[in-house]
């Protein structure tokens, strides 16, 4: 099987950098743009790197408990993309804009 | 150190796309590179001897969530929307965090990685085992998880409803004073 022999050859240590640099990218994008709606698309490319590492991990170490947990995380992404694009959806009738600056009224 | 090649492309295209739904200007684009990444990172979990998850992963996120961003992107008619770009005191002081926090991420990581010996288990990531080990030991968090689903279904309908009675009230309000 020739996805064996690409798993055997490759060490954990890859996949965490490569979950780290998505981890990264995702949070720059929160803190960079000011659109709701990419801000939430990278709220899920972070929740994506904390898959993968979880997968990667379980994978490495024989045990399938992380997969189960990566079940949960992608249930719970599924309801918080729902419940996010509904405030998002109220917020656009109200304001006209998906820009998270004019969300500042409890500043007072 | 020599990777294999799968490994490295199929990396790259994911760094690539993640970066381009970052910095992309229009929403759409957005979606579109990440639905993409969604399924550089199913190749991963193939490659990771993950398949069910692959193939979950595939159809959760690339089948109902982005679905679910695009439509709201139809629907509020936002895909041409520019958005105003932030000062580049904000792109640095983000490039700043978001950097110091892959240092600090890898770091960790370096001490600990080491320590996980290798011991692969063949058919973990199939449907059999998964499903073994779900319908036993995570029996009741799955059950929880349902009603973690049918709260987040109610509250996302309640938000959507909510608009009619403020606009009512609001008019009645202007006409009757």
């Amino acid at each position: 099987m020739s996805s064996l022999t690409i798993f055997n050859q490759l060490e954990i240590s890859h996949y965490i950098y490569l979950s780290t640099v998505l981890f990264s990218i995702g949070l720059f994008g929160v803190l960079f743009r000011r659109n709701a709606i990419i801000l939430l698309m990278c709220i899920e490319l972070m929740l994506n790197a904390v898959n993968l590492l979880f997968v990667a991990f379980s994978s490495y170490m024989g045990d399938s408990d992380g997969q189960i947990f990566v079940f949960f995380i992608m249930v719970v992404a599924a309801a918080e993309a729902a419940v996010g694009l509904a405030i998002l959806v109220l917020v656009y009738r109200n304001t006209r804009k998906t820009d998270v600056s004019v969300l500042d009224n409890l500043k007072g | 150190m020599n990777l294999p090649i799968p490994f490295l492309i199929l990396s790259f295209l994911t760094i690539l796309s993640a970066l381009y739904v970052v910095t992309s200007k229009s929403p759409v684009h957005s979606v579109l590179a990440l639905i993409f990444t969604f399924f550089t990172i199913s190749a991963h979990y193939v490659l990771l001897n993950a398949q069910f998850l692959a193939v979950v992963n595939l159809i959760v996120y690339a089948g109902a969530i982005m679905v679910l961003f695009l439509f709201v992107l139809m629907l509020l008619n936002l895909s041409k929307e520019i958005e105003p770009i932030k000062s580049n005191a904000w792109a640095i002081a983000a490039t700043i965090s978001a950097g110091s926090i892959l240092l600090m991420i890898t770091a960790a990581f370096q001490v600990f990685g080491e320590a996980v010996a290798k011991n692969p288990v063949e058919g973990i990531g199939l449907v059999k085992a998964l499903g073994n080990v779900l319908f036993t030991r995570f029996l009741v968090p799955f059950e929880l998880t349902g009603i973690l689903f049918l709260a987040a279904m109610v509250g996302a309908v309640l938000l959507g409803k909510r608009e009619k009675k403020p606009t009512e009230l609001s008019t009645n309000e202007t006409i009757n004073p």
